[in-house]
């Protein structure tokens, strides 16, 4: 055991905190920081100046742009990232098809995706749940039929985050509805947005932002080649690629941020001529939060420290756990210190309220998605109870 | 002690809630009313005036109906369990009240009549940005200029504030907080309205020398009579949140067993149901907590401690509840299109728009060590 980081990962630290600080733009930095909705231009023109540092996918394999870095290495990335208010490499690219791509694709499908998806000229989206297969996704649907050289996709999905931003699509289809365990008869199809037959509708959420969609398919014509690894497999890739979602979904560096706006906020915000930042339970509560927070980053350190085998530590069910319900605590105080402005959250101009406090409440309402998407907090209790205490 | 309605009381309830049903059983109509401004259904408004309710807490001479604190509590359970948008207990029991509790006879008809008849919105503007659930007034201040009162200062957020045909406004002279009427077509008025989380409207409603009219006689302080109502309407609160919880809880458990995952319905899963009882529970004891504060201002006993212990209870389970109800439904719960987040949206509104269960709790614990057991029937609660 031992407390401090090495001197080469303290200088790694260093490099990491530097770039991001310097070479993303401020302007992005400060839409992240202002909790204001991040733009496809922004995510697009963050990702291609990471990629060119070699600094988008460290995770992938050296071939295709990783870096070989160990575990810590690669949380101490990503907590830098979130602490500089950078917005992380898209998820789907990054954390999902990119890694199942270099794992099960083809040599012709790694040459044809894995750069552009690195550097986000194609924008994926997760074609994963569906209408009546959310939590059970064993029991998706949407059948795949092959006819000569294309398979032929009918049915829906549903949640698919910035779908309207996306290019292509992963999509997890039936190919065998005969297959004796559902698991067995699912295939991982990958098609252009733009393909005929795909419609998409956009949902509003609570806070009024578009952030997913349903997608249709109508007779949508995918060629054979776009099938990623075996048929019939699909239902291992998905759980190799859930696996890497939940791995830095724990989020600490972005939680951190929010309390330490918490408290500015708190320190602005003045009730009976004192700074509510020195209100006992209001500063109580903060050191809650935030004690909550040191236990789960130390524990993410632990996790990561003893997954060099690349195996997830069985712990790390808990990072998705408690990673959730942080981020649902600090937007909850944020709230909490705006107290009564809390409510004027379409406020614009000609309103005293202070930006910070009109985003609060639709951030928070927003936020309850945290302990639901990325396998909900029940699942990950059904984890834990049977996988980890073989309940 | 009874916690049960009398007929007429029952009665009242079949009524409000047949009206409202009609109005908003269909959560698409809420929708499409909270879309547009003024962010509620001017003709509903109307209806809610042509039964009564508009003037309920009233007294007749006022052009009220002389109805007490169980009936605006039957009601706004009632406006809470549909989201009515129409702005029953700030227009009516807070920013009514106020007039009612202070304006002069000639003023009390003159205000309170109209509103009574769905011809005018009131909006008590109180809350100013720097300050936080706090009874007296501080950045607005009010000037007599040879007959005539100035108000000089920001009110914001003012629930309703731009609709509103008349503004009641605290306002300090010389110290003391005072209380002024203010036409909405008064010069020197500037009012910036904008869309709350919650499907309501707010405002920034600025003052630049604008001509006021003193409520009630003199300017002797009137924090006291603002604390009372404030009070009063949190506890009509409490009963429009124990009407959005009950919705929000049975919503839930009708989803849990329609919903399948697994080849089952979700109410197979006792971690799912047990959570669900648990919302009872809070919700159950938030629901007495209510009904007594309103017994206790029925009564004429400390409103505003009661007040403080119905908004405790009643935060603390608006926010299980909320979430909870959210939760149990999984990614559905937090779209707009679907009911169940609107619940959770406002009953966080109405957690912080007159004091928060935090707020209410460290008023509670500041008295804590004056009395030696809670008696809920007896002092300070009977008078
Ligand atoms: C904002 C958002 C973005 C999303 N983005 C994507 C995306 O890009 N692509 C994609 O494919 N999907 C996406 N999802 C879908 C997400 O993965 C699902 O919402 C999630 O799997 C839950 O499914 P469900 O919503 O159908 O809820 P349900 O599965 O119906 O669950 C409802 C409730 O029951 C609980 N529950 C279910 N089964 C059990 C059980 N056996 N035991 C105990 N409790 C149980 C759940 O935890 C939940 O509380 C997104 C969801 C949201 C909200």
């Amino acid at each position: 055991m031992r407390l401090q980081l090495s001197p080469e990962l303290e200088a790694f630290r260093e490099e990491m905190r530097t770039f991001f600080t310097t070479q993303i733009p401020q302007d992005i930095r400060d839409t992240v920081a202002a909790r204001r909705h991040v733009s496809k231009e922004h995510y697009v023109r963050t990702q291609r100046i990471l990629n060119a540092a070699g600094l988008a996918v460290p995770h992938w394999p050296v071939e295709w742009g990783g870096r070989d870095w160990t575990p810590l290495q690669r949380h101490i990335w990503r907590e830098e990232m979130q602490l500089a208010n950078v917005p992380e490499p898209l998820a789907f690219n990054a954390s999902m098809i990119g890694p199942v791509l270099a794992a099960f694709g083809n040599q012709e499908q790694k040459e044809r995706f894995l750069a552009k998806t690195a550097n986000l000229d194609i924008w994926w989206c997760q074609g994963f749940s569906e209408p009546d297969a959310g939590s059970d996704l064993a029991s998706l649907r949407t059948p795949a039929v092959r006819d000569g050289d294309d398979w032929v996709v009918n049915g829906q999905k549903t949640w698919t985050t910035l779908g309207q931003h996306a290019d292509w699509i992963f999509c997890l289809v039936r190919t065998d509805p005969t297959a004796e365990k559902r698991q067995r008869g699912i295939s991982l199809l990958v098609f252009p947005m733009d393909s005929p037959g795909v419609t998409l509708r956009p949902i509003e959420l609570l806070d009024g932002s578009f952030e997913v969609n349903e997608v249709f398919f109508e007779d949508v014509r995918v060629p054979a080649e776009n099938l990623i690894g075996e048929e019939n497999r699909g239902w291992d890739y998905a759980k190799f690629l859930l696996g890497n979602e939940r791995v830095g979904i724990a989020r600490v560096g972005a939680t951190k941020r929010l309390l330490a706006q918490a408290k500015e906020y708190a320190r602005a915000t003045t009730v009976d001529g004192r700074p509510l930042a020195e209100d006992p339970r209001m500063a109580g509560r903060i050191a809650e939060v935030e004690n909550e927070l040191l236990a789960l980053e130390l524990t993410a350190l632990r996790v990561v420290a003893n997954s060099a085998d690349g195996r997830p530590h069985p712990a790390s069910s808990v990072l998705k756990l408690r990673g959730s319900e942080l981020q649902q605590a600090a937007t909850e105080l944020i709230v909490d210190i705006a107290g009564p402005l809390s409510v004027a959250s379409y406020a614009e101009e000609g309103s005293d309220v202070p930006d910070w406090a009109r985003v609060a409440t639709p951030e928070y309402l927003n936020y309850r998605k945290v302990s639901i998407y990325g396998g909900s907090n029940e699942v990950q209790r059904t984890i834990i109870a049977g996988t980890i205490l073989g309940l | 002690m009874d916690f049960d309605f009398d007929s007429e009381q029952n009665d009242l309830r079949v009524a409000v809630r047949g009206l409202l049903e009609r109005a908003y059983g269909d959560a698409e109509q809420r929708r499409k009313v909270v879309a547009q401004d003024p962010g509620f259904d001017e003709k509903t408004w109307s209806r809610l005036a042509e039964m009564g309710l508009l003037g309920l807490p009233f007294a007749e001479e006022d052009g009220g109906m002389g109805a007490g604190p169980l009936e605006v509590a039957i009601v706004a359970e009632e406006v809470g369990r549909v989201l009515a948008p129409e702005p029953f207990v700030e227009a009516v029991v807070l920013a009514g009240g106020v007039v009612a509790a202070v304006g002069t006879a000639v003023q009390r008809a003159e205000v309170l009549g109209p509103l009574a008849e769905g011809a005018s919105v009131l909006a008590f503007a109180h809350a100013e940005p720097g300050t936080r659930w706090s009874p007296s007034a501080s950045a607005v201040t009010a000037t007599q200029d040879g007959g005539t009162w100035r108000l000089t200062g920001v009110k914001e957020p003012v629930p309703n504030g731009a609709r509103a045909d008349v503004l009641v406004v605290s306002a300090v002279t010389d110290g003391a907080t005072a209380l002024f009427l203010v036409r909405g077509d008064a010069e020197g008025l500037t009012r910036t309205g904008y869309r709350t989380h919650d499907g309501g409207r707010a405002a920034n409603v600025r003052f630049d020398g604008t001509p006021a009219e003193l409520l009630g006689e003199g300017t002797g302080d009137r924090t006291a009579e603002v604390e009372q109502m404030l009070a009063a309407a949190r506890i009509a609160y409490s009963h429009e949140a124990i009407g959005a919880m009950d919705t929000a809880l049975r919503t839930t458990a009708e989803y849990l067993k329609t919903r399948k995952q697994f080849g089952v319905t979700l109410n197979r899963f006792q971690a799912l149901t047990f959570r669900a009882a648990d919302m009872y529970i809070g919700l159950e004891l938030a629901r007495s907590t209510a009904l007594w504060a309103s017994m206790v201002a029925d009564a004429g006993g400390d409103v505003v401690s009661a007040a403080d212990r119905a908004r405790l209870q009643t935060s603390r389970a608006g926010r299980h509840i909320g979430k909870e109800a959210i939760q149990l439904h999984g990614g559905i719960g937090v779209t707009a299109e679907y009911k169940v987040g609107h619940y959770t949206s406002r009953l966080t509104a109405i957690d912080h728009l007159l004091g928060d269960g935090d707020w209410a709790l460290a008023r509670l614990a500041s008295g804590v060590t004056a009395y030696e057991t809670v008696d809920p029937l007896g002092a300070p609660y009977t008078p």
